[in-house]
């Protein structure tokens, strides 16, 4: 397909691996944000190439993984009452709440769909005007303009048996999080590049100049990542802390506007816990007051329910960089991706997951 | 492939992934025409992609493919130049 398969060139790649090696004179700490652009890194084994440049340290830009659990009961517990449909993303099924996920919950009878598009959701609301239709509204700033367009639509339309289980979270003060940890490790950064398509680049100009750290836009490609991780180089190298886009052909500097007044008109910022990670300010999404109708917490009353994490998994540390996958004793033995104690085996976008896939035969003393 | 206007003047449109073909929601990339490339995600075009910008990788590296010729013909220039970032 076009725009993809220039990006998988291989003899372009090794042209790219090669300067980079040239250029670099020490070994380079560099997170990406994004677990999309961690799945490519580790399965075209892009971090090993690199291994004498550049130490890739994975981020928590997973929205899955970082979900947190009392959303994983709450959805749970809604999609459990008798006439809701509960509609989500694939990859919110598997997530391990406190005590089982949607798959066993679907078992148990309750009437949980997966869909594409949050605005395939509504369409079921649309269909079934007598059933209770909840979407699971996950994400980042990515997700946030297709969940707050099925929220305005509802409104628009009238729908009221259509209502969201809302769990946004936003990149940047996670970034700020991190820099702000003494023992962070991180001299530059792979910002996101579908966060950027909607959000700009403005919100990292601020946080590179606030911190004095490089960051490069990038896409998810083998080709965007090794081009963006060629020019943070160079960056790192001439001490200079920028920001750059490389990924132009869909990132404009000022990201999707339209995107993002609807986003401004359905959702505000909010306090959030990621999972595995933990409170962050200003970090989340939720509703506005004027479209709390739509707001499934309020319709089902699910904020009594006490949850429990497992106590044998290292998701957070993963999600903060500060372990790899194969660190875990659990990892690939009683945690897979058909049973999880945690949410990054699951997800396409969780590192363990990634690891799993692609590393899952190899010692764990190989893991870098 | 195609674009229409919904009943509450949504836009829509027809996009080819590969071989399969998907309605999807073209309201924040109104830009769009048929025969365009969109960033498509979770049903919604969130970027129409810029062809001139998706070309600029691949003429870097055919610089660099120019100089690493140059050098090998015993030219002395550096191969980390800027790279018109």
């Amino acid at each position: 397909m076009r725009f993809l398969d220039e990006y998988r060139d291989p003899r372009a790649a090794r042209a790219l691996v090669e300067r980079i090696g040239r250029r670099a004179s020490r070994r380079w700490r560099v997170m990406e944000i994004c677990g999309g652009q961690t799945h490519t890194l580790i399965r075209y084994g892009i971090d090993r190439l690199l291994a004498d440049s550049v130490e890739m340290i994975h981020g928590p830009g997973c929205p899955v993984c970082v979900t947190p659990l009392e959303k994983i009961d709450r959805a749970i517990a809604i999609a459990s009452r008798p006439g809701v449909i509960f509609a989500t993303f694939g990859d919110m099924m598997r997530v391990p709440g406190s005590n089982g996920d949607l798959f066993d919950a679907r078992a148990r009878g309750a009437d949980v769909r997966v869909v594409y598009s949050p605005i395939d959701a509504l369409a079921i609301a649309e269909e079934h005007p007598e059933r209770e239709v909840v979407f699971f509204a996950v994400g980042f700033e990515t997700t946030a303009p297709a969940n707050a367009m099925a929220v305005w639509l509802a409104a628009e339309k009238g729908r009221e048996n259509f209502s969201v289980l809302v769990s946004h979270v936003r990149v940047p003060p996670a970034i700020r999080l991190l820099l702000d940890d003494a023992d962070c490790r991180v001299q530059g950064f792979i910002a996101p590049g579908h966060v950027c398509t909607i959000m700009g680049c403005e919100e990292y100009e601020e946080l590179a100049a606030e911190y004095g750290i490089p960051f490069v836009v990038a896409g998810f490609e083998p080709l965007d990542l090794l081009d963006g991780l060629a020019v943070l180089v160079d960056l790192l190298e001439e001490g200079r802390a920028e920001v750059r886009n490389q990924s132009a052909r869909s990132v404009r500097r000022d990201g999707n506007e339209r995107a993002r007044g609807i986003v401004d008109e359905v959702l505000e910022i909010t306090g959030m816990t990621w999972r595995g990670v933990g409170a962050i300010p200003r970090s989340g999404l939720r509703l506005r007051e004027r479209y709390a109708r739509h707001d499934a917490e309020r319709r089902f009353h699910v904020a009594g329910i006490a949850s429990e994490e497992s106590t044998r998994c290292i998701a957070g540390a993963v999600l903060q960089g500060k372990a790899k996958p194969a660190d875990c004793p659990a990892f690939g033995r009683d945690c897979t991706p058909e049973t999880p104690l945690g949410a990054p085996m699951v997800s396409t976008e969780g590192a363990c997951s990634a690891y799993h896939a692609f590393r899952k035969y190899e010692d764990v003393d190989h893991a870098v | 492939m195609s674009v229409e206007r919904d009943e509450i003047g949504l836009v829509h449109g027809k996009v080819q992934f590969g071989g399969v073909v998907r309605d999807v929601n073209l309201s924040y990339t109104p830009e769009a025409r048929v025969g365009d490339y969109v960033v498509v995600h979770v049903g919604f075009a969130i970027s129409r992609v810029d062809e001139d910008e998706a070309r600029r990788v691949f003429e870097y590296l055919e610089e660099i493919d120019a100089l690493e010729a140059s050098e090998l013909a015993g030219g002395a220039s550096s191969p980390a130049g800027d790279n018109g970032a």
